[in-house]
């Protein structure tokens, strides 16, 4: 009896596997340099233009400061920094997108710094290739997968560990 | 009439708990052997508001179980009882069983009956075994109500005289009567001889007596139930109808309603003691120590609503009504504005800010709670403690009206527990070895409490003997915790006992020794932004001294500009600021600058090198000013470029977004919705340690 029902829900569960290719996510996309990133969208708290921050003494150069968020202290950083790939400087359209993060069953606020925002697209799950293995040249863990869209290759960024400043971000402070 | 008696289920358990707390308190004040019969009144009011308030709310488990205790109470204040040390025992094991039956009931949890059937096992041997003819008296009483018990009556003769001041008590008899008249089927006779004439008569006095007879099947609870408010301001008695009715001149007489009431409660033991197996005295050791760790439990969870001095709201309001009449002012000078009306615009202005203020400032107070909320568990703490060590200990407290905000308290409470244990543990030797050494065989334990500044100050001291430098730096050298060849000063050696894993007593005991808890106390009172400090004299004693910042929500801070930035150094540690000239500036070894202030040499902390500012403009010592800051008893010169004003900063958290970052102890925006970050001074000053040698390398 009860392999039976077993049989029966794994059935089910390939049926919703099968459902699951129609479903699709949206993810926001955002430019940086030449590249084309993106972030699951029910992450995405608003989107603020730059404006100055405070800075914090003694942390990571990526870690830009901290702003005033209607009366909470929202640490800011700068993605072309946190990636390396060259500082830009901060214009009218330089965005800031402002993340939910979730680590340790904590919700934290954060906002990171780009070029420009792009659009907002729908990716099928199914998709969504994993990134491939670069080995120790390029650090590819806080990207959660690629995928295409019109020819275009978007970076899809797992907001959870790009964000986790306590591992990530003392490690990097090393002077 | 049906009123949700839950909705006050809150209340009762708080005020509960503070009773038993006042019961706890009163009781060790006997055990002292300076008997008073204010403090047994303390004790019982206590346990008869605890009874009267279960009842109404229907835990006859706790209201049954208290009325034993009453009884054993009544027979003290009375003096037909001698306070001895083993009745106190009793009494105060039944307080923790109380506490934990009302944490039990508050969790929706069993009450456990084997703990109730022992503590009232122990109640009830101590109302029988010491005063023979009162034993005697109820045991003759007892069979009657065994035969009441299993032939229930058909209904109950009450005989109510209240006394005169029982209205002012607010208790309304013809309410009592309506409810009885609930129950059944009630005939009320009023005896009003009492009655004065109109001319004599005091409107709120009560007169009257009642002669009652209540028909029906009632039980014996619901009567005692209604009648729980008023016990202290009557006479009665209530016999089953069938027997005789004594005649109230009788009744006053005996003094029936204590001594009459228990005997149901003796019935009701004697049947579970026969039923339960007959439980030995030593059974309630183990019991005790389980309701010690209940009672942690307890002071967890913590409540979440606070009592407040109506005085601090009356306060409150009085300020909200200053608060509208200036906001009116502002309001109609706004509707009709002219440039010559701006020095009255000015005086309102200032008005609101000084209400704002005050109102900010009674705010805080009212979650201000005085220090004795947490000093006042360590008298019993003390009690079990040292009779288990066999030690002979005295605790001292002073400061006690202290205030602190409550969140600190909250969070006070275990690392203050932890540290007095230890002091009893480590700190106070043995009778036999203080003697020795030529100390009084009775220890002392102290804790006082006190404002310094914008800190609250909590220091433990005993005169005991004291931490051993030496022994502490072989152990952790033992341990592996340290190096062979690391130099400690004495101070350093004290902070080892604060490391993870370090233990100084040879053998583990159940009241510590097991090196977890000063590291997790260090780290409970830096989470609360506090520090906390050892002195100790070899032989004669220790003391640890907590500093912990009053309130954690505001402070008062100054402003301080270096290049572009702004930062907030809290008021208190700042002790002046100076403009330095040349001839003040010395160099240690070429490198460390210092400079001279009257007697002393100072250390000179760069803002703008630690911070790695770039845009700041002073960079020569005599360009900008140094602000003397004080952290954790070390001194220093904060370089600065220029001082801007003091204003009251509200702390906003860094760590709720974001991370510590170290020489901050937080955030705040500013007026121009910018922000700045509060400096942590000893943070600072760590940082500015770590950084020279730092710079060195990168040179």
């Amino acid at each position: 009896m009860a392999v039976a029902v077993q049989k029966n829900q794994q059935n089910q569960g390939s049926d919703a596997e099968q459902g699951k290719s129609l479903n699709l996510s949206q993810y926001l996309t955002f430019i940086l340099g030449k590249e084309e990133y993106g972030v699951d969208i029910l992450r995405v708290q608003e989107i603020r233009s730059w404006e100055p921050v405070s800075r914090i003494p003694n942390v990571p150069h990526y870690e830009k400061g901290v702003i005033n968020l209607r009366g909470a202290i929202v640490p800011i950083i700068d993605l072309r920094d946190r990636f390396s790939l060259g500082h830009a400087d901060y214009t009218p359209i330089t965005a800031v997108i402002v993340l939910q993060t979730k680590s340790q069953g904590k919700t934290r606020v954060m906002g990171v710094v780009v070029d420009t925002v792009s659009e907002v697209v729908d990716v099928d799950k199914s998709e969504i290739q994993a990134s491939p293995d670069f080995g120790a040249k390029v650090s590819t863990e806080y990207i959660a997968g690629l995928c295409a869209n019109n020819d275009r290759m978007i970076m899809l960024l797992d907001v959870d560990k790009l964000l986790s400043l306590d591992d990530g971000g003392e490690s990097d402070d090393g002077r | 009439m049906s009123i949700d008696l839950a909705q006050f289920h809150q209340v009762f358990f708080e005020e509960s708990f503070e009773g038993l707390d006042a019961m706890e308190t009163g009781l060790l004040d006997l055990d002292t052997g300076d008997v008073e019969s204010e403090e047994i009144n303390t004790i019982f009011r206590a346990a008869h508001s605890i009874k009267g308030g279960a009842g109404t709310f229907g835990f006859m488990e706790v209201s049954n179980f208290t009325h034993v205790m009453e009884t054993l109470l009544d027979e003290m204040r009375d003096g037909r009882r001698q306070v001895t040390q083993p009745t106190v025992d009793v009494l105060l094991d039944s307080v923790d069983f109380l506490r934990e039956m009302l944490t039990a009931i508050q969790d929706d949890e069993e009450i456990d009956k084997e703990r109730m059937a022992q503590c009232q096992d122990a109640l009830n041997q101590e109302l029988n075994g010491d005063v023979s003819s009162a034993a005697d008296a109820t045991t003759e009483q007892t069979e009657i109500e065994t035969t009441q018990k299993t032939d229930q009556p058909k209904g109950w003769q009450i005989v109510f005289c209240p006394h005169e001041s029982l209205m002012q008590s607010g208790n309304d008899p013809v309410r009592i009567l309506r409810e009885l008249e609930m129950l059944g089927d009630l005939t009320v006779e009023v005896d009003y001889q009492g009655l004065p004439s109109l001319y004599d008569m005091d409107p709120e006095a009560c007169y009257l007596s009642w002669d009652l007879r209540l028909e029906g099947d009632v039980s014996r609870e619901d009567i005692d139930d209604i009648f729980a408010w008023v016990e202290d301001d009557c006479d009665m008695a209530i016999r089953p109808i069938g027997e005789q009715a004594p005649a109230v001149e009788n009744i006053i007489a005996d003094d029936v309603v204590h001594n009459d009431a228990p005997d149901l409660q003796l019935v009701r033991d004697n049947i579970q003691s026969a039923s339960a197996p007959q439980a030995p005295a030593e059974n309630t050791k183990p019991a005790k120590k389980e309701s010690a760790s209940s009672k942690e439990k307890k002071a967890n969870t913590g409540s979440s609503s606070i009592r407040v001095d109506t005085d601090k709201i009356d306060t409150l309001i009085n300020m909200v009504g200053e608060l509208v009449i200036t906001q009116s002012m502002l309001s109609l000078l706004g509707d009709n504005f002219e440039v010559d009306k701006v020095d009255q615009l000015k005086t309102g202005l200032v008005q609101l800010e000084r209400h704002t203020r005050e109102l900010q400032e009674s705010v805080m107070n009212i979650r201000m709670l005085p220090i004795s909320f947490v000093f006042s568990r360590f008298p019993r703490l003390v009690h079990d403690l040292s009779s288990k060590l066999g030690k002979q200990i005295e605790l001292k407290l002073s400061g006690e009206h202290t205030e602190v905000d409550k969140t600190v308290i909250e969070l006070l409470s275990d690392p203050l527990v932890h540290l007095v244990r230890n002091s009893l543990d480590h700190g106070v030797e043995m009778p036999d070895v203080r003697v020795a050494a030529g100390k009084p065989a009775m220890g002392t334990v102290h804790l006082n409490a006190f404002h310094r500044g914008g800190n609250i100050v909590i220091e433990i001291s005993d005169d005991g003997k004291g931490l051993d430098a030496e022994m502490l730096r072989g152990k952790a050298i033992e341990k592996g915790l340290i190096d062979e060849t690391t130099n400690l000063t004495e101070k350093q050696c004290f902070e080892l006992i604060f490391m993870a894993g370090f233990s100084t007593a040879a053998e583990l005991s159940d009241i510590s020794g097991r090196g977890v808890g000063m590291d997790v106390v260090r780290r409970n009172i830096q989470s609360l932004g506090g520090s906390i400090e050892i002195r100790s004299e070899l032989g004669k004693g220790s003391t640890i001294a907590i500093h912990l910042p009053l309130t954690l929500a505001i402070l008062d801070g100054q402003s301080i500009a270096v290049g572009d930035e702004t930062y907030i150094v809290p008021l208190v540690s700042i002790i002046e600021s100076v403009n330095l000239t040349p001839d003040m500036i010395n160099r240690v070894i070429g490198k460390g600058e210092t400079f001279r202030l009257r007697e002393e040499y100072l250390p000179i902390v760069r803002m703008h090198e630690i911070f790695g500012i770039g845009s700041a403009k002073a960079t020569s010592l005599t360009e900008g000013l140094v602000v003397v800051v004080e952290g954790q008893g070390n001194r220093c010169g904060l370089f600065v470029d220029d001082l801007l004003g003091q204003q009251q900063v509200v702390i906003k958290s860094l760590e709720a977004n974001y991370r510590r970052a170290e020489g901050v102890s937080g955030a705040t925006i500013l007026g121009d919705g910018s922000v700045a970050l509060i400096l942590d001074i000893p943070g600072l000053l760590r940082l500015s340690n770590q950084h020279q040698p730092g710079m060195v390398v990168n040179n």
